[in-house]
């Protein structure tokens, strides 16, 4: 029974607002509605941030043009660049992997598998924020990096 | 039973699309950064496989990925400002059909120029053979 409550949340998550047909805002929690709140605050971070990146990484520079060279000496050579390439990650991050906790919670209904997949989702989060923030932090700029 | 001809007769409504799309697209962005990060990684662990990663981007396959991934970023984009505007602001759902039309029209403004930018290897060899450019 212990498994009860969670069962009860995803329930909640399945459902989907008639109007938007993004997640009906969700009644009766609260961590529920932060999250809910969240998505929307991130989904309007990551309009700028991850359109501009793209834009700046397709449109300005061609990818033919990018070695790891230009990542460490032309790209990141500036902290602005790698602040903003650091808060798109924190964005993307959360959004995206609270969009597939959504998902999850809409596909797996079985307590077990629940509870592992989210726990393999969570790990790869932490995961992948520790990978991210380490590469912002340690890659040197201003020495050759072949 | 789910077979062709119903399939084709089916009429989804726009709402129903907008949902599966978004979730389409999600997944498929999601998918990228995973990659995204790990190859980023490489910048400083390994910089000459981080060369051979990003020559794959450049080549034509990689760039036909790209305007799909870009037009999955574009999507996700216009309808997940459309959700927050129906979401918090109600009153927006008398203009629902204008709201999800504009996606498009927005879509196909910014993402045909954009895939052309991203495409001009494919198709700039062909204007020069034709003399045209």
């Amino acid at each position: 029974m212990a498994d009860q409550p969670r069962q009860a949340e995803g329930d909640q998550s399945v459902k989907v607002s008639p109007l938007s047909r993004g997640r009906m805002r969700p009644r009766g929690s609260r961590r529920e509605l932060i999250i809910w709140y969240a998505m929307r605050i991130s989904g309007l971070m990551l309009f700028v941030l991850a359109l501009a990146h793209f834009s700046i990484l397709h449109f300005i520079y061609d990818p033919g043009a990018q070695t790891a060279d230009f990542i460490a000496n032309q790209r990141w050579n500036q902290f602005f660049w790698r602040a903003f390439d650091w808060l798109l990650l924190m964005n993307v991050l959360f959004h995206g992997f609270m969009g597939v906790r959504t998902v999850v919670l809409d596909y797996v209904h079985r307590p077990a598998w629940r509870e592992f997949t989210l726990l393999l989702l969570y790990t790869t989060a932490v995961l992948l924020f520790i990978i991210g923030t380490q590469v912002v932090l340690t890659l040197p700029s201003g020495t050759a990096a072949q | 039973m789910i077979r062709l001809p119903n399939v084709l007769r089916y009429r989804p409504r726009e709402g129903m699309v907008a949902w599966a799309f978004h979730r389409i697209s999600g997944i498929g962005i999601f998918a990228f950064v995973l990659l995204h990060v790990l190859d980023i990684y490489l910048v400083g662990g390994n910089p000459k496989l981080y060369d051979e990663v990003l020559a794959f981007y450049a080549s034509i396959p990689g760039r036909f990925l790209e305007v799909l991934l870009g037009a999955a970023l574009l999507y996700h984009s216009l309808n997940g400002l459309r959700i927050i505007i129906i979401d918090l602001w109600p009153r927006m759902t008398a203009y629902h059909r204008i709201l999800w039309w504009g996606c498009w029209v927005i879509f196909i403004v910014v993402g045909v120029p954009g895939g052309l930018i991203i495409l001009r290897p494919v198709w700039l060899p062909i204007l020069q053979q034709l003399g045209l450019g």
